[in-house]
């Protein structure tokens, strides 16, 4: 047990505030850290689900409006088709304004598509879990100069634009991932509702997810923002889930304007038009605004609580001690009264071994003693026996020699 | 091959068309269908649009503590409905929790059972001693399959569920809530799907027999060159041009049901109702009412020839 000494440096002083006079330059700090960060990129590892036909790959275009899935082509009625659902990954570095955006698209191609989903979810829940495993033995290395981050930031999660509510397997993906990932839903192909149909269905979907437990990624909202980021972090907030169309053509609309959306007989969808979609406030949350808040959520809360669950199931302890502050007097003190302890214990124990010791020679003697006292009388006992017979036998033959006579012709015959 | 006589004056037995007919709108006519397809797809509104009535609700689930259906129900509906003196009864047969679960084996099945049961009560009305001068046809007479609009390919469980279905009952394609594809998107999509169909050789409708004249030839290549069909369905009006016409409105313009620029949906109705409805009562009873009852009484015989023998 540590002892509190009261009088010693680290009892709670109050933090005061002190003023400077003059300019001492670590307001350049921010400055610094960003020269750092430009230069060495950031990463972004992002995972997209929903069944096949919901736009994903065209979302994820359109977001970064690069080219980075190539149209797929259709397979053949003939061709094979894979039985399980696969996982893969996609690289591509883009650059703004001199920033480098180290981008990394999951995709999970075949999910939802087959007769019986049941199986879908695992194979998705290990690859996070095995992101996180790969980042875990990277910490525990001898040499951690370049640690590869390649857990899972945000999983966008497309639902299909019934107008209904969530479906069996939406809530079953969500369920069973939303602890181990940042989850972002979003309502596909947003241009086949209307207005009214699109609000009905984000209160139903919201509460859906409310009725099953599912944590979604929120926001967090910074007091002291000022009050236009403010407003515009609720309205992202109040608007999920999104409802987005994606698009990566340029197309006319009616009053001449090159956009970029899709163009139907009745009317072109605008992209960009917050009117029209959620897109921008999906790009403003993912990419301008929270994309290091995701990466900070999934590093602080994800990754520690799989840590923790993982180190806790291999049999580790939780030592609280080490949470004590380190003030180098108080730890000598404790360090002496510790190894006093340990001395007063080791005293005492060889005080024990030397009386039981000191017990058994004791019995041990006592116990010859009363043999050696045993044989003794034995012997006294043999002794007197003798004694009294020879005695006898000295009185017979005192009384044969006291009659002679009477004996001699007795014993001269022969 | 009988020779053609031609009567020297008017007899008057032309009138049996207007006989026929004049019987016929007293009985009534009869159309069953059934609507399978996944969940919010809008099978219910279809069906209202088409027939420009509220005729059925959606299934949906829509509060959080209602459950997912784990089976797929059947659930029937009747109506009449009449225009210009012409009596429809109409049997709208709906699916709900068809394909809506994680695991969809055999989510079909009591779709299939269904349409078996009505041939086979059909059947038994028939062969019984003391028959109904006019037996009630509760045998579906057509299936509307509604295919997601995912602008890429027919899933693994449409393809399995057609082909089940094209053997008992008359299967209608139609691509729901088409208003999610560009013209471009809409057409590749449905050579893909045709594609497929025909490598699984999946039999719709219509069926091409050896009876068919040219001009019905013709007609039935038209049709099927449309298959499946691309529509959007609503149940609320919109001012076009000063009329109003069934449609959706958004912020980026109107979609009005009604023109065949927009969707086909005027297509399908024509077909289903204004070309083709006869045919397709028609062609249940003459192939695949014909089909199942040969199956039953070959089984019948058989079961009874065994009996004998054993």
């Amino acid at each position: 047990m540590t002892v509190q000494d009261s009088s010693s440096p680290s009892a709670r002083a109050p933090i005061t505030r002190k003023k400077i006079h003059g300019h001492v330059g670590f307001s350049n700090l921010p400055n610094q850290i960003r020269r750092k960060s430009v230069k060495d990129g950031f990463q972004l590892t992002v995972m997209v689900v929903g069944e096949s036909g919901l736009g994903k790959s065209t979302m994820i275009n359109t977001l970064f409006d690069s080219p980075i899935y190539a149209p797929r082509e259709p397979l053949h009625p003939a061709a094979d088709r894979p039985k399980t659902i696969a996982i893969e990954s996609t690289q591509a570095v883009i650059e703004e304004n001199g920033v480098r955006l180290r981008l990394t698209v999951v995709d999970t191609p075949g999910f939802g598509d087959f007769v019986n989903n049941a199986p879908s979810c695992n194979p998705i829940l290990e690859n996070i879990e095995q992101r996180f495993d790969a980042y875990l033995s990277q910490e525990h290395r001898v040499r951690r100069a370049n640690l590869v981050d390649t857990r899972i930031h945000a999983c966008i999660y497309f639902i299909q634009p019934t107008g209904h509510a969530l479906k069996q397997i939406d809530i079953e993906f969500m369920r069973h991932l939303h602890h181990r990932v940042n989850l972002i839903p979003v309502i596909a192909k947003a241009d086949t509702m209307n207005d009214d149909e699109i609000a009905d269905f984000k209160e139903r979907i919201l509460s859906d997810l409310e009725f099953n437990g599912i944590q979604i990624f929120q926001a967090p909202m910074y007091e002291d923002d000022d009050e236009e980021s403010l407003a515009e972090a609720d309205e992202i907030a109040r608007a999920i889930p999104f409802a987005v169309v994606g698009a990566t053509q340029r197309v006319r609309t009616r009053d001449g304007r090159k956009v970029r959306g899709r163009a139907y007989p009745w009317g072109v969808v605008e992209v960009d038009n917050p009117a029209h979609c959620d897109f921008g406030k999906l790009r403003q949350m993912l990419v301008r605004t929270n994309l290091e808040d995701l990466r900070e959520y999934t590093n602080e809360v994800l990754f520690e609580r799989w840590r923790t669950e993982k180190l806790l199931a291999m049999g580790y302890t939780q030592d609280a001690s080490v949470f004590a502050e380190f003030d180098p007097a108080e730890r000598l003190q404790e360090d002496r009264i510790v190894h006093e302890a340990k001395l007063a214990k080791l005293e005492a124990s060889m005080k024990e071994v030397f009386r039981e010791k000191v017990e058994i020679q004791e019995r041990k003697l006592k116990q010859s003693e009363v043999e050696l006292y045993g044989r003794h009388k034995e012997i006294k006992d043999q002794l007197n026996k003798q004694w009294e017979e020879l005695v006898k036998k000295k009185a017979q033959l005192e009384g044969a020699m006291s009659s002679p006579d009477a004996s001699r012709k007795k014993t001269f015959r022969g | 091959m009988t020779e053609e006589i031609r009567a020297e004056s008017y007899v008057g037995f032309d009138s049996i068309t207007q006989q026929i007919e004049h019987k016929l709108l007293k009985r009534g006519f009869q159309f069953n269908v059934i609507l399978v397809g996944q969940t919010g797809l809008g099978k219910s509104t279809l069906i209202n649009t088409i027939f420009a009535s509220h005729l059925v609700d959606s299934k949906g689930r829509f509060t959080s503590d209602e459950p997912v259906r784990q089976t797929t129900e059947i659930q029937a509906v009747s109506h009449v409905i009449v225009e210009n003196g012409v009596k429809l009864r109409l049997n709208i047969v709906d699916t709900p929790g068809y394909g809506d679960q994680v695991n969809n084996e055999n989510c079909w099945d009591p779709i299939v059972k269904y349409i078996k049961d009505q041939h086979s009560a059909y059947l038994r009305k028939e062969l019984t001693a003391m028959r109904d001068r006019y037996i009630q046809d509760t045998r579906i007479h057509c299936c509307l399959y509604f295919i997601n609009p995912t602008g890429h390919s027919l899933r693994p469980i449409d393809v399995i569920v057609m082909k089940k279905l094209s053997e008992v009952v008359n299967v209608v394609p139609v691509i729901a809530k088409s208003d999610s594809l560009t013209p471009d998107e809409r057409e590749s999509f449905k050579e893909k799907i045709r594609e497929e169909l025909v490598y699984h050789n999946i039999r719709l409708y219509p069926f091409d027999t050896d009876e068919d004249d040219q001009e019905e030839v013709a007609v039935n290549e038209a049709i099927r060159a449309k298959v499946p069909f691309a529509i959007v369905g609503s149940d609320t009006s919109v001012i076009i041009d000063g009329k109003s016409v069934r449609g959706r409105k958004n912020r980026w313009g109107v979609v009005n049901v009604e023109n065949k620029e927009h969707c086909e949906f005027m297509d399908l109705r024509d077909f289903l109702t204004r070309t083709h409805l006869q045919d397709l009562i028609e062609t249940t009873a003459q192939i695949h009412y014909e089909a199942f009852r040969s199956k039953q009484l070959l089984a019948l015989k058989e079961g009874v020839n065994q009996r004998p023998a054993q």
